[in-house]
């Protein structure tokens, strides 16, 4: 069953050649083969097999849509009602969340199976996966590199098939670049497509959830099964969800206007293998119709250091809540409230979550605020006008999704700024807010490179419809690594 | 050297608003501890803000009653400090872009002279939750159930002068939230609060001396006493040569003093930033129209339509008009009973006080407009003297029925038969003859003497007006 997708066990299950409870049996069993990849924080064999009676009982009963009864994992920053819910952190080692996040109760209604709670860098801080309290992922296609983060469990299950989709959130990157680092395909809709309720914060005005599996056919049926409006979330947009895959159906190139963006291309620090892999796809879509044009961002390159003020800022902030009173990590035997929370928040943190909130709230005093939060308020605006100008002229903008391939595990671990730059092709897009995808587009070394398609907010179903045409052409996406059993 | 006091007031009026600001949990008081806080009050992971429509809708109220800008867009913003009752370590507020902008509202002097006193601004924010002291061993309790009330913030100019006229405007503000029907005013129970910000200099000076925030003040009395004492200290501080520091000063009023709380060097940095879980508010112009056409008559228009429409004096009509419930309780007994002067005197004396003894509010009391109002027609139509009415009155107020029943009941009912009366003036006459001679020499004081015998004969119940008459006639003649 790993090597099928969304589209192709719905299918089989309509047919009746297997049963979601076969699928999701299958899928149990293969975590539990590739337990070294770490790819799991949580999982729940006994409430996704009572999922899947359930989604096959509604199948009987002839109600069933495109998730009935399709395994999936959701990242551990999803708040799941009754299941604990980490987020990556000692802090919350041990919190069980009574309500659904809503991407978890749209899932659900729609289905699908939830098998457990994927790994993740702590509080969804990180490009490796190795900020994890619970140990870091490994990535499916070469065990001693890095699958990116901080959504490295969902894309390591997802390229492992140890499930044909799982949901991950992109705060600066973190759906696209493991998804390009594992070879699989992930998007990051438009900020306000899928609404932010039940999902433990990071940075408020830059968290989206998204789809990763693999094929852009499936990122859209599932797209289609998370998005919708929910009044909880004040930044959530009132639009509705159009059937994006009716929309990708014998979508071809011809003429779709695609943009290479100058600074991506000639930026410092690219691998020669990714630029390489990226001329490729550009030629490929080129070949396939697409008139693939040079364009500018000129103010791209600020893109990294504003978001390391904007998201810090915000994380300082809103994890403020995690202080030991109500529920979270408390120290034991706390001498009075300044040791509780001192205590608390110092052995409940890693390195990497404590280092934000430092900066962040350095960002935030007073005599800083507006030479660092307010100033990189103006300069994102400068960085939404670059888009805004560039897509007058272009209906998609491509380039590497990541500067490099899978990294080996530890190598920028004590580094931040160079593992800060692993994102810097993705962070702009979550400062305008745009949804962006990567697609597998080639190999250097063995490991997976990704191309990064961004689109026009709310352009989904082109994005989407670009993805799909690239991988008509191409079959890097159908490519497996070879994971032993 | 002559000082003069610089008092600025923030006053915290708790929304009358059913469900809080950000959540769907009710608001109502005194519910056991934490059972009104819901997932978004307790600051859940996951959780986020969603604007109460209503408690915008206050905000624009009280921003028309004040002549305020009302704000086409403002900002939420985050108050970020780490304390056990402030579940997410923020509190959702509003710092550069508040909903009301610049305002003002008039108070009246001791003197009888009125003062505009500007707002600067008001802004909406949530309550925190209440930390519990009492009752844990070595712990303190936490209770959520106030954690997300709205709150809307309004800040005066430093305008105020004195104790006595910080008490007025807040007075004045305490009215008027409670007109607009947006706070129910219940300083007992935290719904009207006040911080004070005072300051003095020497008269003449026009730069402000530096200032301590005076908090804990959650009565009109305690405003006026901390003021007061405050002022004094900082006076005597600077008279001996000292200096008054910017500080936040907590109001005993076990022992009528302000105490030093926390100094500017243990000032928070705040860390204010917009709220990304929020978007800015944005309120159109049609809406400000929705808000100003439900605006019930003001305090000072209705004052200002007591005096013209009813001639009653300045005083009378700020009285009446001092809640909106009074002045709605005093209309209804004018348009039943006829007579504006009556109808005031009775509401505001016998009323009044015998609400005020019973610890009562207008809207308990056990006599409506409208039997009181029959009670004054007696009183019009003669049947009862107003001396009887008091006794009246006060058998309604027990419960006695209404005017008619207890005069009936009582035989109350006024002597105006003039044979009656001359018949007991007669007898009052012959049975006095010592007075009568001593009247009849000069002593016209005696008339008094003289009504009072004809009236204790009659029960109280002769017409005095007719007893005089009669008298007189009968005396002189």
């Amino acid at each position: 069953m790993h090597d099928h997708t969304i589209a192709g066990l719905a299918a089989a299950l309509e047919r009746g050649e297997c049963s979601s409870v076969e699928l999701t049996r299958a899928a149990l069993e293969r975590i539990g083969q590739a337990a070294d990849l770490n790819a799991f924080i949580t999982v729940t064999p006994e409430s996704a097999l009572a999922e899947a009676e359930a989604a096959d009982a509604a199948r009987a009963r002839g109600e069933a849509g495109p998730l009935t009864g399709i395994p999936i994992a959701h990242k551990d920053i999803f708040c799941t009602d009754g299941v604990r819910t980490s987020c990556g952190s000692r802090m919350l080692e041990n919190f069980v969340p009574p309500y659904d996040a809503f991407v978890v109760e749209q899932l659900r209604a729609a289905g699908a199976v939830s098998v457990g709670k994927t790994n993740m860098d702590e509080f969804a801080m990180g490009s490796s996966n190795e900020t994890s309290y619970f140990g870091a992922v490994k990535n499916p296609w070469d065990r001693q590199a890095v699958p990116g983060g901080s959504s490295g469990g969902s894309a390591a299950a997802v390229a492992a098939g140890l499930v044909p989709a799982a949901t991950g959130t992109d705060t600066g990157g973190s759906i696209r670049q493991p998804a390009a680092l594992t070879g699989i395909s992930g998007l990051k809709p438009t900020y306000g497509r899928v609404s932010r309720y039940g999902i433990v914060a990071f940075a408020s005005s830059l968290d989206q959830a998204g789809p990763m599996a693999s094929s852009a056919e499936d990122l859209a049926i599932l797209l289609e099964g998370m998005a919708g409006f929910d009044r909880r979330d004040s930044t959530c947009v009132d639009r509705p969800v159009p059937d994006y895959r009716a929309q990708m159906v014998g979508t071809d190139l011809r003429g779709l206007r695609v943009g290479l963006p100058r600074e991506f291309i000639e930026a410092e620090g690219v691998d020669a293998e990714v630029s390489s892999g990226i001329d490729a796809a550009a030629q490929a879509l080129r070949d396939a119709g697409a008139e693939v044009r040079e364009i500018s961002l000129p103010n791209a390159g600020m893109a990294v250091p504003v978001y390391y003020v904007i998201a810090p800022a915000e994380a300082s902030s809103n994890l403020s809540r995690f202080d030991g009173v109500r529920y979270g990590h408390r120290c034991d035997a706390p001498a009075d409230l300044e040791d509780l929370y001192k205590r608390s928040r110092g052995e409940g943190f890693g390195e990497e979550v404590k280092r934000r909130i430092m900066v962040g709230t350095y960002a935030l005093s007073a005599g800083y605020y507006d030479a660092y939060y307010h100033k990189a308020q103006q300069v994102r605006r400068l960085v939404q006008q670059d888009f805004a100008r560039a897509f007058e002229s272009v209906d998609v903008i491509a380039g590497p999704t990541a500067p490099s391939t899978a990294f080996p595990l530890g190598e920028k671990a004590d580094d931040p700024v160079q593992m800060y730059l692993s994102d810097i092709f993705t962070i702009a897009v979550n400062l305008a807010g745009l949804p962006a995808l990567s697609v597998p587009a080639g190999f250097g070394g063995g490991r997976p490179i990704g191309l990064q398609l961004i689109g026009n907010h709310f352009d989904e179903g082109r994005l989407l419809g670009a993805a799909h045409g690239y991988q008509q052409v191409t079959d890097w996406h159908r490519q497996r690594p070879v994971v032993e059993e | 050297m002559q000082f003069e006091a610089v008092i600025g007031l923030e006053l915290h009026a708790q929304l009358a608003t059913r469900t809080k600001i950000f959540s769907g949990a009710p608001t109502a008081y005194g519910a056991e501890a934490n059972r009104q806080a819901s997932a978004i009050d307790l600051g859940m992971p996951g959780m986020l803000p969603v604007l109460n429509e209503q408690a915008v809708h206050y905000a624009i109220r009280l921003g028309l009653a004040l002549d305020a800008e009302v704000a086409g867009r403002s900002v939420f913003a985050r108050k970020n400090y780490f304390y056990p009752d402030l579940p997410k370590g923020y509190q959702i507020s509003q710092y550069e872009l508040p909903v009301v902008g610049t305002g003002h509202l008039e108070i009246e002097l001791d003197d009888g002279t009125r003062k505009r006193i500007g707002v600067t601004r008001a802004h909406l924010e949530e309550d925190a939750g209440k930390s519990l002291h009492e009752g844990f061993a070595r712990m303190t309790g936490i209770d959520l159930n106030r954690a997300g009330t709205p709150l809307l913030e309004i800040v005066s100019e430093p305008e105020l002068r004195s104790a006595r006229e910080a008490v007025a405007y807040m007075k004045k503000m305490h009215s008027l939230v409670r007109y607009l029907r947006i706070c129910d005013g219940n300083m007992q129970e935290g719904s009207f609060r006040c911080d004070a910000n005072v300051s003095v200099r020497p008269v003449g000076e026009t730069r402000f001396g530096t200032r301590a925030e005076l908090k804990n003040l959650n009565s009109f009395r305690f405003v006026e006493r901390a003021i007061n004492f405050e002022i004094e200290r900082q006076i005597e501080l600077i008279e001996e040569g000292g200096e008054v520091i910017q500080e936040t000063r907590l109001f005993d009023p076990d022992r009528g003093e302000t105490r030093s709380m926390r100094g500017k060097e243990q000032a928070h940095d705040y860390r204010y930033f917009p709220d990304p879980d929020l978007l800015p508010l944005e309120i159109t112009p049609a809406l400000i129209n929705a808000v100003r056409d439900e605006l019930p008559e003001l305090p000072d228009a209705k004052s200002e339509r007591f005096q013209r429409d009813y001639g009653l004096s300045a005083y009378d009509a700020g009285v009446l008009t001092g809640s909106r419930e009074l002045a709605d309780y005093f209309e209804a007994v004018v348009a039943a009973a006829g007579d504006a002067k009556l109808s005031a005197n009775w509401v505001m004396g016998e009323l009044s006080g015998a609400l005020n003894k019973a610890g009562l509010e207008i809207t308990q009391s056990p006599i409506d407009a409208a039997t009181l109002a029959g009670l004054l027609l007696r009183i019009r139509d003669e049947t009862i003297s107003g001396k009887i009415a008091k006794e009246v009155f006060e058998a309604i107020w027990d419960g006695e029925g209404d005017a008619d029943a207890v005069i009936n009941a009582r035989g109350l009912r006024q002597v105006t038969d003039n044979t009656a009366i001359e018949a007991m003036v007669e007898e009052a006459i012959a049975a006095n003859p010592e007075q009568l001679e001593q009247y009849r020499a000069g002593k016209t004081k005696l008339m008094g003497f003289f009504v009072g015998q004809v009236m204790k004969a009659s029960g109280g119940k002769a017409n005095p007006q007719q007893v005089n008459e009669i008298l007189k006639r009968r005396l002189d003649g």
